[in-house]
């Protein structure tokens, strides 16, 4: 990578937001904010990463997280490879080290990764001297969500310092939250979780966020509310007895968000279960900026890759016209 | 005259004697003749010089997996014992998780004949004694025929990696086995309560998003085995001592008598669960590494002896194998070659255990404790003996290994305490260099 790159010190990978600054966190939030516009024209095209090649390597099934890098590529103009579990050599047993080697081999600029184990991200980024952004891996981050999670609160409320941040739901299973957790508490956010005791994890104070014990409470406290989808599966893992009875206990509902402060805002990562985690009142209704978030992971992702392809974020709005 | 040696002017520590004096140490056709100062060899037996050095009874290893048969890609029977000589050990305990596993008494068979058949040929290694399987296929459901696995050599019996669930298949081993006078060595631990999970519950999995291990699963069937061993009277030994819970227990239970025991491995003395962090697969291991507060539990069980012995669960595994994503590695990490030193770096050389009592944890203790021979200088006893130098620093290398695997969480480590010479029946089994 060129020395630009590492001005930020970002280093060569997106792994996780554990291991950032929150000035870092916040210099890719501004350098997002020019590439918005990009998404916003007729033609929404421009040269930035011109001649560079991205595989968009998604060994775990995603719908949105893969469009939006998909489309933060090609807006970008770089070339994309997609490959996914299903009819890869990885189906064929090929382990996580061949892939790499493979793609390497192959002389390409970034990979990026969505991998069902935890860890995977740093294993592939370890081995392969491209750029490694992570997508997802297992239960561990998904940096690039929570840097738009960031993006639209800090839209919302101009900055995130000082708000109150509650994450409701399956913690113990959810990447979501823990990237979220690392990037609120280094932007100066106050952070709670939420949920059923079955699926917040142990130690979960030990990493700096509070713990509320009912909804209500939440709602009451935060001033924003990030719910987090309910994966079906949990029932049969014994976690919850059943969807009803969680959106009986922990369901966000109109009604419910009555006690809320005026300017509270509800987001959740998608995709949502209406009716189980979050009602359709309150997920399409006013305080929801859940389709402001998706429009923002675009960006997001073009500063992210951007950033690591050795763009500087000042220099980010004339490299919308020339390349980094 | 083979199996005769002078070993002359080491300090000289035997636990079961009380000794420890700069002696020389006469072997004579296998066995201890003498120990004693200034005693003079008969013509042509060879003499070596153990000045410096530590002469001590060979070091017990009760908790080894040789992986022979079914998976010599990651160790044999043969490198197996190797590893265990270049570590200081004279006898290792293999246990019966093979495929097949051991569980009929010709898989014992093969194990015990295996090790004599590489010794017979000038490469032995340790004595390797089998531990049979407990129940048939390790499957926790049928017990195995233990009188003939112990007629086949068998010294205790063990379903070690699938832990014997079944409270009702715990009490009648524990009451059959009282009939050959072994123990039923108990991998301690719930799978319902682990459910998955790879590392240490808490803070650290939490953060690396990797499912955990409560302490739980540990303690809740070390209580239920103290239970079933008191209502029987058999001897449980609980391998791989992991958490405080469980140290306490078992503290609790001997204090009333009932006849359970533990080992401590060097790993869960030496090293937390914050040796995961970066998805370091070489701290993979079940139990899994704990937190401080039950690493310093596990010490001091070990420095009061309510665990008796130091054990390796010596889990050799291939470097593909290791290399890959954490959840899809498997457990364990060798530890023959860097047991002693690294033990002594944690707990002799900080002053917290002499190392006489080391030796004895290491050596005399687990004789001892399992009714076994070993663990001993006197005269007439197996002269299997181990030198070395406990003041010697090194650095761990794997890829000076003895064994046929390389993960350890170790590598690159500063250690204090080296191997010079194991003998085994008289007979040099490892010297270094050599």
């Amino acid at each position: 990578m060129t020395a630009q790159g590492r001005e930020l010190g970002l280093g060569k990978d997106l792994i996780g937001l554990e291991s950032l600054t929150g000035a870092q966190i916040e210099a890719i939030l501004d350098t997002a904010e020019p590439f918005k516009e990009i998404s916003e024209r007729k033609i929404k095209k421009v040269p930035v990463l011109r001649g560079q090649t991205i595989v968009n390597l998604f060994l775990e099934p995603s719908t949105r997280t893969r469009i939006s890098f998909e489309f933060a590529e090609k807006r970008l103009s770089a070339d994309t490879v997609n490959i996914s579990s299903a009819g890869s050599s990885v189906q064929k047993g090929e382990t996580l080290v061949d892939t790499a080697r493979n793609l390497e081999a192959m002389r390409i600029h970034m990979v990026v990764v969505r991998h069902g184990s935890s860890g995977a991200a740093k294993f592939l980024a370890d081995r392969i001297p491209s750029n490694v952004i992570n997508a997802g891996d297992g239960q561990h981050e998904h940096p690039t969500q929570a840097l738009l999670d960031l993006l639209t609160i800090r839209d919302r409320f101009g900055a995130i310092a000082g708000r109150r941040v509650c994450i409701v739901g399956d913690i113990l299973h959810s990447r979501v939250a823990r990237s979220n957790i690392w990037g609120l508490l280094k932007c100066g956010a106050e952070v709670a979780v939420c949920g059923p005791r079955t699926l917040i994890p142990a130690g979960i104070e030990e990493l700096g966020v509070q713990r509320l014990g009912s909804i209500e409470e939440a709602i009451e406290w935060c001033d924003v509310l990030y719910v987090l989808r309910l994966q079906l599966e949990r029932m049969e893992g014994g976690y919850v007895p059943s969807l009803r009875e969680y959106n009986r206990v922990f369901g966000v509902s109109s009604e419910r968000l009555g006690r809320a402060g005026d300017e509270m805002i509800v987001l959740h990562p998608g995709p949502m279960n209406r009716g189980v985690e979050i009602d359709s009142d309150v997920a399409d209704g006013p305080r929801s900026v859940i389709l402001p978030q998706v429009t923002n992971g675009v960006a997001v992702r073009m500063a992210v890759l951007y950033l690591l392809a050795g763009g500087r974020p000042e220099l980010a709005e004339d490299a919308k016209v020339g390349g980094p | 005259m083979s199996g005769s040696l002078l070993l002359a002017g080491g300090r000289v520590i035997d636990p079961s004697a009380g000794m420890d004096e700069v002696r020389d140490v006469l072997v004579r056709d296998g066995r201890i003749e003498a120990v004693a100062r200034g005693v003079a060899g008969p013509e042509g037996i060879p003499r070596i010089e153990a000045r410096g050095l530590v002469v001590a009874p060979g070091l017990i290893d009760v908790h080894v997996h040789l992986r022979e048969p079914g998976a010599e890609h990651k160790e044999t029977i043969r490198t197996g014992a190797r590893s265990a000589a270049a570590g200081g050990f004279t006898t290792i305990w293999a246990m019966p998780n093979t495929d097949p596993p051991l569980d009929d008494p010709a898989a014992v068979g093969f194990v015990r004949e295996e090790a004599r058949r590489w010794a017979r040929k000038g490469e032995g290694g340790a004595r390797v004694s089998p531990v049979a399987a407990a129940s048939l296929g390790l499957a926790g459901r049928q017990m195995t025929e233990i009188g003939g696995l112990v007629e086949a050599g068998a010294v205790a019996v063990t379903d070690d990696g699938h832990p014997i669930h079944d409270p009702a298949l715990m009490r009648r081993l524990l009451e059959y086995t009282q009939s050959f006078g072994i123990p039923v060595l108990q991998h301690a631990e719930d799978m319902a309560l682990s459910a998955g999970g790879v590392m240490n519950e808490g803070a650290v999995a939490t953060a690396l998003g990797l499912r955990g291990i409560p302490n739980a699963s540990e303690a809740t069937v070390v209580a239920r085995d103290i239970y079933l061993a008191e209502l029987t009277g058999g001897h449980v030994h609980v391998q791989h001592v992991s958490t405080r819970e469980a140290v306490e227990l078992i503290r609790l239970a001997r204090e009333r008598g009932v006849r359970v025991s533990g080992e401590a491995s060097p790993h869960h003395m030496a090293l937390t669960e914050e040796a995961v962090r970066g998805y370091r697969t070489e701290a993979k291991m079940n139990p899994p590494l704990r937190s401080e507060a039950d690493r310093l539990a596990v010490r001091q069980g070990l420095i009061d002896g309510v665990l008796e012995c130091v054990a390796t669960d010596h889990a050799p595994h291939h470097y593909e194998e290791k290399e890959r994503e954490f959840d899809d590695a498997p457990f364990g990490i060798v530890g023959l070659e860097t047991a002693l030193a690294v033990c002594i770096g944690e707990l002799v050389t900080p002053g917290d255990l002499p190392l006489f009592d080391l030796i004895e944890r290491m050596s005399t203790a687990p004789a001892r404790l399992m009714g076994i021979e070993g663990g001993t200088l006197r005269a007439g006893s197996r002269a299997d003996l181990v030198l070395f130098d406990p003041e010697e620093a090194w650095t761990v290398d794997p890829a000076n290994f003895h064994s046929k695997s390389r993960n350890t969480p170790f590598g690159g480590w500063e250690v204090t305490g080296r191997v010079k010479r194991t003998i085994v029946g008289g007979e040099t089994r490892y010297e270094e260099g050599g």
